[in-house]
């Protein structure tokens, strides 16, 4: 039988292993760090990556009657909310901006973050059957519950740019910064999820405290209220948080008003690196310990 | 040395010992640990007291193209190998080189999700197993063809029957094109025809020249597969031979197994609660001779005694014939009108059966109890016993007859 393999160029059929001769791997116990920095590596399984990334784009929204339109509810419903209790009600301050734009703008982006903790804390745990049986770098779990995010991302980002218009707003160039905030943001969530997901491999009691913490940290980010707000130096202090730089950003970005608030969005790119760098690093040092555990 | 595809120098794997079914632990419990002991050496110290190795000092070689069974008790390391081999985890000590691509099979379907069509389950899986997109592409048709379902391509997998799922992660597997194939109790699964042609497949993996490591409690398919044969118990290697040899090695190891005191064997079902263990096992003919020597066609009694009394154990027996294969499965949870429930606690479960339908030869007992909704105590040949040659319906039996059982049956012939 002549096999179809040799239908294949060499370079496929040996997949990413460059030489002809089949490389020696050692497997043997090591310490420090070795796994998530090994850029060849992922390169190596990027495959799967896109396909994991792709399963979680796929499934997330499988047997729900509204389907994508979930990308969009949540964000919009929470402006509804929010426009009534703390805009209206307490009457907080949005800059002079109406207040559901003021929100949604910053709804929009956290949305992404939030639901990036939620799901990629426990990706590690629901995809237990996969870890224990099959190796890949174990960080594509975390990292394809974000990709998927993005898809969610950019709906609800269409979504709040009409409204922007249909409000009579007009973004200025400044909207060429969303990129940048979106990335901020995706280090942010990545580094965190990272060490989340680590961690609840060990201890289930991540997934309690994941839902408390994200309600947490959406309050001490600049969602429904501005960080005008704040004196200095806590305002520029606050931007440790990513989160502040980006929803600021964000609204500064899409909303065309308001000075650039490049100091928070700079503090807060440095801390999203000290996060990615931190989480991954935890991710890192414990993943080799993930199958014995999860 | 290029022709050496897996070697391993005094490989070796510790897990820390828990509290059965824990290993989760809480962080109230690090963190009162980390309260409690300060100093991280102390620790240290405390946790080699409790470490159980599922394999040590393993030196191995094998060739590329060797296909090689692993055989052994539940818990002697075959998986914790294969799971080092497949990267899945670390070793603890020593190292293993492994040259060339590895496909592993530690179980067939991982990685398929419910929610996704067969399509899309395809190239996920591929992925998974190490295929690279371009590869399965190629291949695609060909998976489809081998595991017969272009009907339900689109159908999500969540509708597709067991038997399905199982052919289709078959059919992705098979037409992986690893150098190194590690294979773990895969064939278990599936209808017959199935079985055969996943095996017709195996085959030509292992005559295409590449390395085969197997791992099946089926001796009978082990043997027919591979060249030679690795048998571990307790983590080590305790034979390493050709095929025959150490599957004949392994039979004697569980004659001694059998013979000893049950309750001192280590290698119980992973699953079990251990509230209750079985203590003895034993079965009898009506002639009341010796135990475990019953002659074939006589009622016969197969008597399990556990250490505890729980409310409603149930029992399940499997008799296996000596190549491993399973001959038939008694289990008290497909109840009949004619099982008795004692109204009173007690420790002897008892099985009969009115006439021995085996041929003579050597079977093994496996025995499951179950109480409380959960597996108790499993064992693996907890008794062997041997089966004399006698009459089934008045019907001598043929010592030399094919099969592991005998019917009672009646002719009508011409004259």
């Amino acid at each position: 039988m002549v096999s179809p393999m040799e239908t294949l160029a060499p370079d496929e059929r040996t997949a990413a292993v460059p030489a002809p001769q089949p490389e020696t791997l050692r497997l043997q116990p090591t310490r420090g760090f070795s796994r998530v920095l090994a850029p060849r590596e992922l390169w190596r399984y990027r495959d799967l990556a896109g396909q994991i990334a792709l399963r979680d784009i796929t499934v997330r929204y499988r047997q729900t009657a509204l389907g994508g339109a979930w990308a969009v509810l949540q964000p919009v419903g929470f402006m509804v909310v929010f426009s009534l209790i703390f805009g209206n009600v307490a009457g907080l301050s949005s800059n002079g901006l109406p207040y559901p734009l003021f929100s949604l703008a910053a709804l929009v982006p956290w949305t992404f973050f939030s639901t990036a903790l939620l799901l990629g804390s426990d990706s590690l745990v629901s995809n237990s059957a996969l870890v224990s049986k099959i190796y890949f770098p174990r960080i594509f779990m975390p990292m394809g519950v974000i990709v998927a995010g993005f898809v969610d991302l950019a709906i609800s980002f269409v979504i709040l740019m009409i409204i922007v218009f249909a409000w009579g707003f007009v973004p200025s160039v400044a909207i060429l910064a969303v990129p940048l905030l979106v990335v901020i943001a995706a280090a942010a969530a990545l580094g965190t999820t990272a060490a989340l997901s680590a961690i609840n491999v060990r201890y289930r009691d991540v997934r309690y405290v994941v839902p408390f913490a994200i309600q947490m940290w959406l309050f001490v980010s600049p969602v429904v209220y501005p960080s005008s707000q704040i004196d200095e130096p806590w305002r520029t202090l606050s931007a440790i948080n990513p989160m502040v730089g980006v929803v600021e950003g964000f609204r500064w970005a899409t909303l065309g008003t308001g000075d650039a608030p490049w100091d928070l969005i700079g503090i807060s790119a440095l801390a999203a690196v000290g996060f990615l760098l931190a989480g991954l690093a935890y991710f890192d040092r414990t993943e080799r310990a993930f199958a014995d555990f999860v | 040395m290029s022709d050496v595809a897996i070697e391993t120098k005094e490989l070796g794997k510790s897990y820390t010992l828990g509290v059965k079914g824990a290993g989760y632990g809480t962080l109230r419990e690090a963190i009162v640990e980390k309260a409690r002991n300060p100093l991280r050496r102390e620790r240290k110290k405390k946790q080699e007291r409790d470490l159980l190795w599922a394999l040590k000092d393993l030196s191995l070689t094998i060739r590329s193209g060797e296909v090689v069974g692993l055989i052994g008790h539940n818990g002697a390391g075959k998986s914790t190998l294969l799971k080092i081999l497949s990267r899945i985890t670390e070793p603890s000590t020593g190292y293993a080189d492994v040259t060339g691509r590895v496909g592993s099979l530690l179980e067939v379907g991982t990685g398929f999700h419910p929610e996704l069509t067969g399509r899309e389950n395809i190239f996920l899986n591929g992925a998974i197993l190490g295929m690279r997109r371009a590869e399965i592409r190629t291949r695609f048709d060909e998976i489809v063809e081998f595991a017969e379902m272009e009907r339900f391509l689109d159908t999500p997998v969540k509708r597709y029957s067991s038997g399905m799922s199982v052919r289709l992660a078959f059919a992705v597997a098979a037409h992986l094109e690893p150098e190194i194939l590690l294979v773990d109790e895969v064939l278990a699964v599936g209808d017959a025809s199935f079985q055969r042609k996943s095996l017709g497949k195996m085959n030509e993996v292992a005559k295409e020249g590449r390395t085969v490591v197997f791992v099946s409690h089926n001796l009978a398919i082990i043997q027919a597969l591979c060249s030679r044969g690795i048998l571990l118990e307790r983590g080590e290697v305790k034979a390493d031979a050709p095929i025959v040899g150490a599957i004949d090695s392994y039979l004697r190891t569980l004659e001694s197994a059998a013979s000893d005191d049950l309750l001192e064997r280590t290698d119980r079902d992973s699953r079990a609660y251990d509230e209750t263990l079985v203590r003895r096992l034993e079965i009898h003919d009506a002639s009341g001779g010796h135990p475990n020597v019953v002659v074939a066609g006589r009622s016969a009694t197969i008597v399990v005694d556990v250490t505890e009394h729980l409310p409603t154990m149930e029992c399940q027996l499997t008799i296996v014939n000596s190549l491993g294969q399973p001959v038939c499965t008694l289990d008290s949870e497909m109840t009949a009108p004619v099982d008795v429930r004692a109204a009173e606690p007690g420790t002897r479960l008892e099985c009969h059966i009115d006439s021995l339908p085996l041929l003579p030869g050597r079977y093994r007992i496996d025995v499951i109890v179950k109480a409380k909704r959960h597996i108790q105590d499993g064992l693996q040949a907890a008794a062997l016993f041997d089966v004399e040659p006698g009459t089934i319906g008045e019907r001598p039996v043929a010592a030399e007859a094919e099969g592991d059982v005998v019917l009672p049956h009646s002719w009508r012939l011409p004259a």
